[in-house]
Order: C-alpha cells, then sequence, then structure tokens
C-alpha cells in the first residue's frame, strides 16, 4: 500500500489557533479523498522561527520530540505536517541529526532528561500537506474525486518561504520530473489545476511576507504582503491560494492594515488551498472553515457560483 | 564619475567642489564628486570570532564577498542600507565603528532564506544577521530589538507549556513593547471576524485562555532545554568576555 495514504498528522500550534480553518479544511478533504490521518500523540510546539532564535539547538530538540512520538511511540514512517514553518523544522531537524554530532549530542541529552526515546535521523519522512495529496493520491485521483469544478476561478498560487528554503534541508526536491522544485514549486498549482482552477502567472509564489516580523516590524510586513497583493491582483487572480498558516493569516491581517494605516485597498481574497479542493469535491464552505477566514471568500465562491 | 554604492559612502566624506580646476582640468559641480581619503585605526580584531561565537554566526569566514546575499534580500529591496554583504565585510575586518552605523537595523532581517538559498559558499547569511543583532544587543549597542522580545515571550511559553497559545503571545508581546491592543488595523480585523465568527474572535482577545493548550508531562522537557539554554547563553557571554 502507498505509505502516503495512511501518516502521522502534526497539526502544530497555528493550526490550533488562527489557522483552525487549515485543520478542519485539511481533515475534511482528507476524508473526502480516503486519505488517513493519525495525529500525533501529545505532540510540543516545533519551536517555529522564535525558539531556533533563541537557539538553534532547542528547535532541533522540539522538532525531535515530535519525530520521536510518531516513530517510536506510533511506529509511523510518515509524518505529515501542513504548516510551512513546522514542516521545515523537522526537516531542518532531520538535516541536523543527520548531517551534525553537536546537534545530536543535545538532542540526546535533553530527550534522555525529558524521558523518552532520543529520535535517530532516518526514522520517518517528513512531508507537506501537499505532498501527502499528491503522493498519496495524485491529479488523476483527484480528477476522478470532484464535483464542484472550480472553473473559472483565477488563483494564484503562493508557497511563501519555508516550503523550499534554504535548499539543503529538502533533499528530495529538485530531482527532476515529478519533483517538487526549489526554484519554481507547483505541487499546488498542479492540484488545484486538477480540480479546475485556472492558475494565474504569478511571479511572487515564493516571495516573502514578512511572517517573522508581522507584529514586530509591521510596516515592512504591510509593504511585502502588498507586493504579493498587488502582482496577484495584476495576474488577474480573484484568490491567492495559501498552504502556511503564518503567511495566510500575515496576508490578511496586512491586507487590512494595508487599508486602515496606508489607504491602499485590495480586493483579492486568501483561501487555503484545502479549503479551494474541499470546495472542488463538493463539501460546504463552512465545512472546510471559509466563514473562519478574516477576508470574504464566501462572497467570492457565490460570485464564482461555487456555494 | 558617478558613485557607485554611494550609501555606503558618509555624507561628510563626500565633496564636491563649485570651483576647482586641477591640472588645467575644469573638475567643478557633481559629475567631479571625491571621496574624502581617511585611515581606519580603532579595528577590532576580535570581532569576527565574537560573532561566529553567536548561534548562526559559525560560517562567516567563509564569505568571500560575492553580495549574492544582498541581491537577493528581502527587505534590501525595501530598504537599501540594509546589506548584508557590506555587513559581513565591515565584520570581516573587524570595522565595528563602521558595523554600528547600522546597528539600528540589522535585527529587520525577515529570515525568508534568500540569502542562505543563494549563497555559494554556505555562509548562512541569515544566521550572521541573527548573530550579529544579538552580538550588538549583548554588547549593550542596542536595547533588544522587538523582534527579540517577541522571540523571548515565545520560547517562555514553550519551555512552561510544550506549546503556544498564539493570543496569549500576542498579549504578552504587546505588553512588553508597550503597544495598544486596540490599533485602528486589529480593531478592524476583529470587526470583520466578528461578523462571521464571534469564537475566532473570543480566541485571538484571549478569552478561551480556560482551554490553553499544553503538553502532558512537559516539565522534565522544559527543565532539561532551560538548563541548557542558560548554559548556552553563559557560554556567550564569556566568548564576548562578558563575565
Amino acid at each position: 500500500m502507498n505509505k502516503y495514504r495512511k501518516v502521522a498528522y502534526y497539526p502544530g500550534c497555528a493550526l490550533e489557533g488562527t489557522a483552525h480553518a487549515y485543520n478542519r479544511s485539511t481533515k475534511e478533504v482528507g476524508k473526502a479523498l480516503g486519505l488517513e490521518l493519525d495525529e500525533v500523540k501529545n505532540w510540543n510546539c516545533c519551536g517555529a522561527m522564535e525558539v531556533k532564535n533563541v537557539d538553534p539547538k532547542v528547535q532541533t530538540y522540539l522538532s525531535s520530540r515530535v519525530m520521536s512520538i510518531a516513530a517510536n511511540e506510533m511506529g509511523a514512517d510518515v509524518v505529515m505536517a501542513p504548516c510551512n514553518g513546522c514542516y521545515h523544522n523537522l526537516k531542518k531537524a532531520e538535516h541536523d541529526l543527520a548531517q551534525d554530532a553537536g546537534s545530536r549530542e543535545v538532542v540526546e541529552r535533553i530527550s534522555q532528561k525529558a524521558g523518552h526515546a532520543t529520535y535517530r535521523a532516518g526514522q520517518v519522512e517528513t512531508i507537506h500537506a501537499l505532498d501527502w495529496i499528491k503522493h498519496g493520491l495524485g491529479e488523476e485521483g483527484l480528477k476522478r474525486k470532484v464535483k464542484n469544478s472550480l472553473k473559472g476561478l483565477k488563483v494564484a498560487n503562493y508557497y511563501g518561504c519555508m516550503y523550499t528554503r534554504p535548499r539543503h534541508i529538502f533533499p528530495e526536491k529538485d530531482k527532476g520530473p515529478g519533483t517538487e522544485s526549489t526554484s519554481q514549486p507547483h505541487f499546488m498549482d498542479d492540484l488545484l489545476e486538477a480540480a479546475g482552477a485556472e492558475n494565474v502567472d504569478f511571479p511572487l509564489k515564493t516571495a516573502c511576507c514578512g511572517g517573522a516580523h508581522t507584529l514586530s516590524d509591521s510596516d515592512i510586513s504591510t509593504k511585502l504582503v502588498l507586493n504579493i497583493l498587488r502582482a496577484a491582483e495584476a495576474a488577474g487572480a480573484d484568490v491567492i491560494a495559501t498552504e502556511c498558516p503564518t503567511c495566510h493569516s500575515g496576508l490578511e491581517m496586512h491586507q487590512v492594515r494595508a487599508e486602515k494605516v496606508f489607504g491602499e485597498k485590495t480586493k483579492v481574497k486568501m483561501l487555503y488551498f484545502t479549503q479551494l479542493l474541499g470546495i472542488a469535491l463538493g463539501l460546504s464552505p463552512r465545512k472546510v472553515g471559509v466563514h473562519e477566514n478574516v477576508s470574504d471568500g464566501i462572497a467570492l465562491l457565490k460570485d464564482k457560483e461555487l456555494a | 564619475m558617478p558613485i557607485h554604492e554611494q550609501s555606503l559612502i558618509r555624507p561628510e566624506n563626500l565633496k564636491t567642489h563649485d570651483k576647482l580646476v586641477l591640472d588645467g582640468v575644469d573638475v567643478s559641480g557633481h559629475w567631479s564628486t571625491f571621496i574624502e581619503p581617511r585611515v581606519v585605526t580603532d579595528y577590532n580584531e576580535a570581532l569576527q570570532e565574537e560573532i561566529a561565537a553567536l548561534p548562526g554566526g559559525e560560517h562567516i569566514h567563509r564569505c568571500w564577498q560575492c553580495g549574492s546575499c544582498t541581491n537577493s534580500c528581502t527587505v534590501n529591496a525595501v530598504n537599501p542600507d540594509f546589506n548584508p554583504r557590506f555587513w559581513i565585510y565591515l565584520i570581516r575586518m573587524g570595522m565595528e565603528s563602521e558595523l554600528l552605523r547600522d546597528k539600528d537595523i540589522i535585527w529587520q532581517c525577515v529570515s525568508c532564506n534568500k540569502c542562505t538559498y543563494a549563497c555559494p559558499r554556505d555562509v548562512f547569511p541569515e544566521g550572521v544577521m541573527k548573530a550579529t543583532a544579538h552580538w550588538l544587543e549583548l554588547q549593550g549597542h542596542t536595547p533588544k530589538s522587538k523582534s527579540t522580545l517577541f522571540d523571548e515571550e515565545f520560547t517562555e511559553q514553550v519551555m512552561a507549556t510544550g506549546k503556544i497559545e498564539e493570543g496569549r503571545i500576542i498579549r504578552g508581546f504587546f505588553a512588553k513593547t508597550g503597544q495598544a491592543l486596540m490599533q485602528d488595523w486589529l480593531v478592524e480585523m476583529a470587526k470583520r471576524l466578528a461578523r462571521r465568527l464571534p469564537i475566532k474572535l473570543g480566541f485571538l482577545m484571549g478569552w478561551a485562555t480556560i482551554f490553553r493548550p499544553r503538553t502532558r508531562g512537559w516539565s522534565r522537557a522544559g527543565e532539561a532545554i532551560e538548563e541548557y539554554v542558560h548554559e548556552q547563553q553563559a557560554k556567550q557571554r564569556k566568548a564576548l568576555s562578558l563575565e
């Protein structure tokens, strides 16, 4: 059996908070597609950017604990994280534990004191929600399940920073046809195209939304987000599809901030790619949490006769 | 001749003359801008080692000044004074006083990792920016940046409970930095959410702290992390001769 059809699921902190809609839509899409999720038991924060800034090896430990539980307590081969931050950090921990004796030493020491098995590099494979659907089912399988084609919906696919950079922590990418590209990522484009959407030519797929400083340096974040929103509108997009909770809430917050603080109004809406897939699979907007978004996706879906 | 990267030269060292003839050639006006020569004597020879002793700065010695980092930099595109290539040069040369001219913007790196992606020498410039920002704070050249205060608030919560709750982080951060929660744009966002979803709004405002997420049996891990972090911080202070 395809090992991606049943995976350990690591939602992460954001998906229990502001990105609840991403969590909800991921689970609903999984159900509709027959892809199984088994939540990592008693998981902890991956360390995010913030703990990395305080001490990178503590971030490595935090991510390793999640993988250790998946491997040693649940017997999982694959961990799926829909959040770019979590996905990136688990990949980074995997890389550091394979390459760096200092990281192994610190992880061993803290794991022992914490009283759980130390994670060893190679025990699990970490994937993103995009990989999960792409490898677990594929575009052809997805096409067969589409009941409410996204035909006529113009989508800008926005991947952000952490899904592709830096490239050394993603050894499986850039390996030719069928694999993801770090310079021109396309997995989300592929899936949404299979769901009937019209992907626009969007040049800022991997631009930065300033998510690291959303609140600590808001003016720069607003400028960076405005670039992204403007580029999407210039490319003719109705909606920006997102696959990262930090990007998604950054785009939503700074769209409002740009309007209130700088008087710069933009109309483009933001939806998680799982919300768009859910709509295509015939799920109601409420079921995939569109009403939980700040930007009014429901009006757009109604306008396009998708809801 | 126009001067490339003129922003790197202090305005007081740029000279133009209204009337100047050298060897019979008129060199007056903007076209003939001169750079005032100067002698640098206040090198800090330990600067590169100190940056390299902080997390992220370990590989600064590999830099060969190609400029790929600055060329790809997200923040540089917004503010041309944000110049990682130049700061790495200054650190490697030990030109501390020059570096300090930009001390208030170095923390603004957004960690997008475009530089690390582009760097042909694996310098990890993103890490070097973080190490430099921490060095400035540890040496007392700058107060803790808002970014550092956010990182600390976040890390404290992770050490305490194993997880974070965004509403608490935001409130803790706003309290630490003395910002009002009732800023126009935040109120506007809350209004838009409230139209459809009073529960999510309640969560963001922190009314749902009763459901505060935590990892069960976390205390031993939390203590082990805290012990390790304190140990590292003591090591770093020693490397910077702050003990």
